[in-house]
């Protein structure tokens, strides 16, 4: 027995929510149903927050009733990947390191879905501090693939995108460094959206490497994720590195076709991905050709160099911004004898095997004697790739490639194994180098009848294109879906 | 661009040896805020009150420049006759408690200020700058019982974050000073343009300037440098001088007992009057700077460069020649060092205006210099106005110089006109009459000592001064005395 408004779209839930035919509270509550009975097996949320959630849909539903207008998310619910911070609401990075700590203040985009009527329902899960592929780095447990109980729904957004996969929330937040929107997206058949850096502020995100985070939207479609990505983006005066440039109107020419449009295929990222993650692309880029759009296969060698510079880049960052969970001031202590052992102990307690091993990477490649032959090159490694998307997007508007090169793995598959879990990331890294907008759009079903997502890559600042080529890839998609868990 | 002077003989501190002496001076700024959140930045608050989760380094926090801080750290630059030019922000990596990200913000690679000069008032010696760079500070431990007020040993350690953030400017100077003298003088000439500047209240004891001191020891004559140790956290200029001179005698012993002298932090105990081993280089920490993606480059405008430097008022050299242009001539001696302490303490601007409203400028710089310098913490207590209508009197002789200081004196601590402290301590000069009648017993009364005199022993003048002083009880004027008897001898 599906529930009225379980399974609606975000700008469907909305226009009912402003027409009165339904209530925000309604919503909020068929929702937080499907939640509790479901999520237990799931694992997809570390915190519902009922009450907060009841008493907002409410005050949508005040609005409605008073005449007002309560924003383009009017009741719509959301859930927020559990490193964004919520004044007064537990935010753990699924670490056993901020334990007990409730930030005092809130994150700029969780203020902007507030304000534009969404409805946050809790937080969900995500590999520690963001690092992983899988959501298995979590210290409160794995989430699961909500179409595969035994099977990974990627990572570390992977909370954010099964509960969005599962009917759950029609949107969610998640952040993305290396990948951490798209991929799971991918392996959970929804679509996931990485926005051009300094598009959404990261005031309020807890940093995991800081020239590469940053906060986007999960959708069951194409114009939804636009529809949130639209709430949330703009500059923020309390964000340095947030653009000031405006946002474009993502939504009015989405429809708009390909026609004309040039598409280029990465032929370094096709190499060596699961065969039917390889004949879906291709399969993608026919369907854009028929409906108009140039398609040819282009050249970037720079992406090959991503992995390496990013597990230098972001673990170097990663060193520094998580040197401040010491024991000091909030969150885990371990006391010690003094001060270092202090420090120590709480860090060794607090830490999972993933983050301690990026710590580890990250200061190792920022020593003395050793910041050049690592930090540095990698640093102009990333120049390399800028450059070398720059030469492709002179003949090409979008690029396309997959998003991942398999599709959903087993629980476990990975886990022993850091550097081919490293390796599930290998699409995704170059656009977060290199600063630009990509997201991952569901593709019909792969191996072990698992989805596929297809990446669509643009140059900085060109979400409108990026969004069009993603509604064409979406509209000529495979209507092929596989029965969620509870269903 | 300048060049450091050789040094002097004068300084030699040990019979051939010669200290170099480089300074690192941390100023805080004066701003209202702090430098990357708008918490209030001021000094002696409760603890932990002034602060917010940008500068407790909350997670998800993000720093944002306050500008102000930006145009003051600008304004040292042009002080300073640094190049100011576009620059970036470091992290400088290291776990201490008062640390609320465990690294700090601080310019490393590209200083906004570069390359600039300072020269000493008094010996006219250029001491280069080479940067004076923006950062934040840190928060304030307090380690409670064992362990001498230091880490290690103590029971427990309080933090207070309120200093955390705060913008800071720090100058490092090239290698340059060669006396525990000269480095005295280069801080209190660098305390003068910051504070002249407007960049900061320039106040040592509240430690918002605070001083690392990079010594070590030569033979003199010899090009090379000796092994450096750098002594942290100076708070006033005494320590200054005391730990510079301690360190650099203690670095010639070890040498000429055979021993080397190892590169090392150390710090200052104020109170043994020591140096003492903190770190070794060994022991150094790897700061593992890279730069803060989290703040953009600051990249000012020639425009604006432009602006703050017409906002930037007289700095001390321009003071100081304002205050020489006041006299015929100034050579070296007691005028330039009653002018260099005069704009020093800031004293200058009042000496200028009790000029102008016609005071003698000699007097006016002996009595600010003085008087008003001993006691520089009721200046308000004095205006322009009665600090000239008193040299006036003095000049006048209706005070004698020992009654216009003491005058002086009452006056910064009340308040009041010199007319009315003089008439309440009784020193208004005597009517020419009553003088005259006190001259005249005064010679009556001492018939050969006036025939001495008016024979032409000059020096009984002062006898006879003394002798109408104690009639008076003290309220003659030397000076009238003196003519009345002259003109009695005639
Ligand atoms: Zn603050």
């Amino acid at each position: 027995m599906t529930p009225s408004t379980v399974g609606l779209g975000a700008a469907e839930i909305a226009k009912l929510v402003r027409s009165k035919q339904i209530s925000a509270q309604e919503v909020a509550e068929e929702h937080l149903a499907l939640v509790r009975l479901q999520d237990p097996v799931l694992n997809s949320f570390l915190q519902i927050t009922d009450d907060a959630a009841i008493a907002s849909a409410k005050a949508v539903d005040a609005k409605v009733a008073k005449g007002e207008d309560p924003g383009e998310l009017a009741g719509v619910p959301v859930a927020l990947k559990d490193n964004l911070v919520t004044r007064g609401f537990a935010t753990t990075c699924a670490s056993q390191i901020l334990k007990g700590w409730r930030p005092p203040y809130t994150a700029t985009v969780v203020e902007k879905i507030t304000r534009a009527g969404g409805v946050v329902l809790g937080k969900t899960n995500l590999d520690e501090f963001a690092m992983g592929s899988s959501t298995e780095n979590s210290s409160f447990g794995p989430t699961r693939n909500p179409y595969d109980l035994n099977r990974v729904p990627g990572g570390s957004s992977g909370g954010s995108a099964a509960a969005v996969a599962a009917r759950f929330a029609p949107l969610a937040l998640g952040s993305d460094t290396g990948g951490s929107i798209r991929q799971p997206a991918a392996l959970c058949g929804i679509v996931g959206v990485k926005p051009t850096y300094g598009m959404v502020s990261r005031y309020g995100l807890i940093a995991f490497a800081s020239s590469l985070d940053q906060i986007g939207p999960f959708a069951r479609s194409v114009k939804d994720a636009a529809l949130m990505l639209q709430v949330i983006a703009g500059h923020d005066p309390r964000d340095s590195t947030s653009l000031e440039s405006g946002v474009p109107d993502l939504l009015s020419d989405i429809d708009g076709g390909v026609e004309g449009l040039r598409i280029g295929i990465i032929e370094e990222l096709i190499d060596g991905v699961a065969p039917m993650v390889g004949s879906a692309i291709a399969e993608a880029a026919n369907s854009l050709s028929a409906q108009g759009a140039k398609v040819e296969y282009v050249s970037v060698p720079a992406v090959r160099y991503g992995l390496s510079a990013y597990y230098l880049i972001a673990p170097a960052e990663a060193s520094s911004n998580l040197a401040r969970y010491d024991g000091v001031r909030y969150g885990l202590r371990v006391a010690g004898q003094d001060m270092n052992e202090t420090y120590i102990s709480s860090r060794t307690k607090g830490f999972g095997p993933e983050v301690k091993r990026r710590i580890m990477l990250g200061t190792f490649a920022l020593s003395s004697g050793y910041y050049d032959a690592y930090y540095g090159k990698a640093q102009k490694v990333r120049t390399m790739i800028i450059n070398s998307f720059q030469k492709a997007y002179e003949r090409f508007d979008v690029l396309l490639s997959p998003t991942a090169p398999t599709t959903a793995f087993e629980l476990g598959a990975k886990a022993a194994d850091p550097l081919s879990m490293y390796l599930s990331d290998v699409c995704t890294i170059p656009t977060n180098l290199a600063g630009h907008p990509a997201m991952s759009v569901p593709y019909g079903l792969g191996e072990n009848e698992m989805p596929i997502g297809v990446q669509i890559l643009a140059p900085a600042l060109g979400e409108v294109n990026m969004l069009r080529v993603a509604r064409a890839v979406e509209k000529g998609s495979p209507l092929i879906r596989r029965k969620l868990f509870w269903e | 661009m300048a060049k450091p002077m050789p040094s002097e003989a004068a300084n030699e501190f040990i019979p051939g040896w010669e200290m170099v002496i480089g300074l690192e001076v941390h100023c805080e700024l004066k701003t209202r805020t702090k430098l990357f959140c708008g918490c209030t930045n001021s000094f002696g608050h409760e603890p932990n009150t002034n602060i917010c989760p940008v500068c407790l380094g909350l997670p998800g926090s993000l720093p944002v420049i306050n500008e102000s801080a930006v145009e003051l750290a600008v304004r040292i630059g042009l002080s300073l006759n640094c190049k100011v030019d576009e620059s970036i922000f470091h992290r400088k990596n290291y776990f201490y408690p008062d640390m609320p990200k465990d690294y700090q913000v601080s310019q490393y690679e590209r200083a906004i200020n570069e390359n600039g000069y300072l020269e000493l008032p008094l010996s006219k010696k250029m001491v280069r700058i080479e940067r004076a760079h923006i950062e934040e500070d840190t928060g304030k431990s307090t380690h409670v019982g064992g362990g001498g007020g230091r880490i290690h040993g103590a029971d427990h350690s309080l933090v207070d974050y309120n200093r955390a953030g705060i913008p800071l400017v720090e100058i490092v100077s090239a290698p340059d000073l060669r006396s525990a003298d000269e480095a005295r003088e280069y801080v209190s000439e660098l305390r003068a343009i910051l504070v002249a500047s407007g960049a900061s209240d320039g106040k040592m004891e509240e430690g918002s300037l605070r001083v690392d001191a990079n010594v070590s020891v030569r033979r003199l004559g010899s090009e090379e440098f000796g092994t450096r140790c750098e002594i942290k956290n100076l708070n006033s200029l005494r320590s200054l001088v005391r730990a510079i001179e301690y360190e650099a005698q203690r670095q010639v012993e070890l040498i000429n007992s055979g021993e080397r002298v190892i590169q090392q932090t150390r710090h200052w105990n104020e109170d043994q009057g020591v140096t003492t081993a903190m770190r070794s280089k060994e022991e150094a920490y790897d700061y593992r700077y890279f730069p803060e993606p989290d703040l953009v480059p600051l990249s000012p405008s020639d425009e604006w460069i432009a602006e703050i430097q017409g906002r930037i008022g007289l700095l001390p050299a321009a003071r100081r020649e304002r205050m020489a242009s006041l006299f015929a001539s100034v050579s070296a001696g007691s005028t330039l060092d009653q002018i260099v302490t005069a704009v020093g303490l800031g004293l200058d601007d009042l000496v200028v205006a009790a000029v102008e409203c016609g005071a003698d400028p000699k007097l006016a710089l002996a009595r600010a210099t003085n008087e008003v310098a001993s006691d520089i913490g009721n200046l308000s207590n004095l205006t322009v106005a009665n600090f000239s209508d008193l040299l006036m009197m003095e000049f006048e002789s209706k005070l004698s110089a020992t009654q216009a200081k003491t005058v002086l004196s009452k006056m910064l601590e009340s308040g009041s006109g010199p007319q009315e402290v003089a008439k309440s301590l009784g020193f208004e000069a005597l009517d020419a009459s009553i003088l005259e009648g006190l001259v005249d017993q005064v010679i009556s009364g001492s018939p050969k000592e006036w025939e001495r005199f008016s024979m032409g022993e000059d020096q009984l003048s002062g006898f006879f001064i003394g002798q109408v002083m104690k009639l008076s009880k003290g309220r003659a004027d030397g000076k009238a005395v003196t003519s009345i008897l002259r003109s009695k001898r005639a």
